[in-house]
């Protein structure tokens, strides 16, 4: 149990503050931001927890890790245990407790927040994560009974991960299929190096490989194999597919095909994936040292983008982002390092062209000023342009973070996998299940680009109930089709 | 790791390879690509798959050096491996009974048209092979070209082998002797793909080019291929890379293709340098390398 402590004595500790770099000195490495809570900022953290009879946090967590216990866990300095009650909701902990909304999720709801601020749930599950790991306590061993079935997971991103970790812990035989070179999907193209090292992902891979995973890189699901082999010649008994929303959309505005215009995903997968900021890479990104970048979105990958931009040299880079600030998807954490690093923020502000020199090379954008007018679907403001407050800015390098679309890859040689117009795939939230049979899917190729919790949640969920499956045969067919929750 | 199984100059700095891929020699078909990586550190490339053999389980690439690259996996040999082989990517090619489909390939642009040749045999075209290189030894694969075309016209800028002249003369003889072409397949540099283009445009008839936009994934994740065809975007790894040539912004696609290129050069000449190229030889390289760009 932890310490009896007073609510008053609880509420009377401050939150603790994650140690981090120098805003000035990480701005010029790739290193990671935060260093993490050390044992005794860790302690005094879970020390401002309530222990609330009814942990409102679970609820704020999508996929319910028992919070309150693993504080109390962690109060009592029982690191190790606290890992093992995460999880038993949460595979990846280490990774979300770096990437989650934390403050959209558990901490909004955390009681102590409706008075101070809310205990750094997130914080603490990092630490008891790297806890683990740094210690060599992260246990994998493959079950000794095993079911004879076999399983194909498509992707190796959060939802794949996931999905495998629980059907080789049930004793079920688990392939998975990766398109890259390198596993860990958007872990590792997509998630910079100083929010998330690279050493965690493989990590976690190391893990699933002891609990005997297999792994197959270089295998694009749809081309190399399609789904329907899997299930035939590849001898498979079931078919996860959680293979993300890998298709990065555009503005459409005139200018976008310049050189200098990158998609974040392609901007983000040269400089993480290809290693692209170290002098020897192999592969190119262009050279922004003094020059001006501007990142188009708001959300977690803008920040990523525009941050790398600083962290290559750029002499100005900026977010600029068509709604307030308030409206940012962005973690708040994001948004307060870029300040940190020296990013500047164009809220309010949307690109109408791109203009070029006479070689197609970008050299500025033109603006115009929004303000907000009445709530749309998304039960966010719109923004409206205000007439007549078009500018010019020079810009070297931008790049665009609106989001991602569903790879067409699958829908085009899996006719008999439904998908909807926005081309996500039809599956139930709750088990995954597609209109295939045998086939499920989850993650963002499902609900569009969302979280990687949201994508681990539901390959938890779809293990479940390929397990189900795969004992007792039963498949009943898929209800209506549900948009997904995308703005 | 994908071994190699045969590797042979087809003409300098074009290496044919052969090369273990049973799952993409099952699948794949004509006018479809790989993404290859050399070395576990390398960058990714695209390459189109000039051949196949599902029974035996390989695939055949066709490998000009011009970047650092190519002119490293055009060092490797049999028995050799590449670290990442995957594939097939790409739309394949349409293939249809046209009537008389010619079939144009620029330089090592005919590795590419080669497959595609083979499937217009197979759908019933009466088939005419143009093969452009600068000079005779870069005429490449006439042999693999006459056993499946019903005609083939080698051409060589300098006259050294074959019909004198650029590849679009030769078509436009074609043209002027009255013949009747109903598809034109056209696979090279950017100018010589757009000049064919030019050459078919005024009598209407259909043409194809298969464009070599820079790529980093190959699968549609990344949007640094795309292309504009009549007025709209593509990624060429999903959509293409076969698009309509009369409707190709080619001049956008060459300045695309120019992003990188002072990273290239400098890489090339590290390379160059490295492997021990002599100076003179590394500046006319560079030379014929901005020459192709343009």
């Amino acid at each position: 149990m932890a310490r009896k402590l007073t609510a008053k004595e609880r509420f009377q500790i401050p939150r603790q503050h994650m140690p981090e770099q120098p805003p000035e000195v990480r701005a010029c490495n790739f290193e990671e931001v935060n260093l993490g809570f050390d044992e005794d900022l860790a302690v005094r953290e879970a020390d401002r927890c309530l222990q609330c009879p009814k942990p409102k946090c679970e609820e704020g967590c999508p996929v319910n890790i028992k919070i309150r216990d693993f504080i109390a866990l962690v109060a009592d300095r029982k690191f190790d245990e606290a890992a093992k009650k995460i999880k038993e909701d949460n595979s990846l902990p280490a990774i979300c407790g770096r990437v989650c909304p934390q403050e959209e999720q558990c901490e909004a709801q955390c009681i102590v927040g409706k008075r101070s601020d809310p205990v750094a749930i997130g914080h603490l599950e990092r630490f008891v994560a790297d806890y683990e790991r740094k210690r060599g306590l992260m246990k994998a061993e493959p079950p000794t009974e095993k079911s004879g079935k076999r399983v194909a997971i498509v992707g190796s991103g959060p939802a794949g991960l996931s999905c495998a970790t629980d059907l080789a812990k049930m004793g079920h035989d688990v392939v998975v299929f990766e398109a890259l070179h390198e596993l860990g999907g958007v872990l590792v193209y997509g998630i910079p190096e100083f929010r998330l090292p690279k050493e965690i992902v493989r990590a976690e891979i190391e893990q699933l490989e002891k609990l005997g995973v297999e792994f197959v890189t270089d295998a694009v699901i749809g081309m190399t194999d399609t789904v329907e082999e899997l299930l035939t010649v590849g001898g498979f008994d079931a078919v996860f597919l959680g293979v993300g929303a890998g298709l990065p959309r555009f503005m459409g505005i005139p200018g976008e095909n310049l050189v200098g215009v990158y998609s974040a995903n392609e901007f983000l997968t040269r400089v993480n994936l290809m290693k692209a900021y170290r002098p020897d890479a192999e592969t190119p990104v262009l050279d922004v040292a003094g020059k001006n970048v501007a990142v188009f979105g708001g959300g977690n990958t803008a920040m990523d983008a525009v941050r790398t931009a600083k962290r290559l040299g750029a002499k100005r880079a900026s977010i600029i982002y068509r709604r307030s600030e308030a409206e940012m998807p962005a973690r708040n954490e994001e948004i307060k390092h870029a300040k940190e690093e020296g990013v500047e923020f164009l809220v309010l502000t949307n690109p109408v062209e791109f203009l070029g020199d006479e070689n197609g090379w970008l050299r500025a954008a033109r603006l115009q000023k929004m303000e907000l007018g009445e709530p749309d679907d998304s039960g966010r403001r719109r923004p409206v342009p205000i007439e007549g407050s078009e500018y010019v800015m020079e810009i070297d390098m931008a790049v665009i973070a609106i989001g991602n679309g569903a790879n067409p890859m699958i829908r085009k040689t899996s006719p008999a996998i439904e998908h909807t117009k926005w081309g996500t795939i039809v599956a139930d939230r709750k088990t995954g299940k597609t209109t295939m049979k045998g086939v499920f899917a989850g993650g963002d190729i499902v609900t569009g680009g969302a979280t990687v919790i949201l994508a681990a949640g539901a390959g938890r969920r779809a293990a479940l109930a390929i397990d189900e499956y795969l004992r007792t045969g039963r498949w009943e067919d898929l209800g209506q089709e549900e948009p997904p929750a995308e703005a | 790791m994908f071994r190699i199984l045969e590797a042979r100059f087809l003409a300098p700095d074009v290496k044919l390879f052969r090369i273990e891929a049973p799952k993409i020699a099952a699948k794949r078909k004509a006018g479809q690509f790989v993404i290859v990586r050399v070395t576990g550190d390398g960058e990714r490339i695209p390459l189109t798959i000039a051949d196949s053999n599902a029974e035996e389980g390989w695939i055949t690439l066709i490998v000009q050096g011009v970047g650092k690259t190519t002119k490293l996996l055009n060092t490797r040999e049999a028995g050799d491996t590449v670290h990442d082989v995957a594939g097939p990517l790409g739309t394949p090619s349409h293939i249809e009974n046209f009537g008389t489909a010619v079939s144009i390939g620029g330089g090592v642009g005919t590795a590419i048209a080669w497959p595609t040749a083979v499937a217009l045999k197979q759908a019933g075209n009466h088939v005419i092979s143009i093969i452009g290189g600068r000079t005779r030894e870069y005429v490449i694969l006439e042999e693999e070209m006459r056993a499946v075309a019903d005609e083939v016209y080698p051409c060589t800028d300098d006259g050294s082998y074959g019909f004198h002249g650029f590849v679009t003369q030769k078509l436009q003889e074609l043209i002027d002797e009255g013949r009747r072409l109903d598809f034109v397949l056209a696979i090279g540099p950017i100018p010589m793909m757009k000049a064919v283009a030019d050459v078919t445009r005024s009598h209407g008839i259909r043409t194809v080019v298969s464009l070599n936009p820079i790529m980093l994934d190959g699968t549609g994740m990344c949007g640094a291929c795309r292309v504009t065809v009549g007025g709209k975007t593509y990624f060429a790894c999903v959509d293409g890379p076969e698009f309509d040539g009369h409707q190709v912004d080619f001049d956008l696609l060459a300045k695309r293709n120019m992003t990188y290129r002072e990273w290239e050069q400098r890489k090339l000449q590290e390379f160059l340098a490295e492997h021990g190229e002599e100076p003179c030889r590394l500046e006319q390289k560079l030379r014929d390398l901005e020459k192709e760009g343009e």
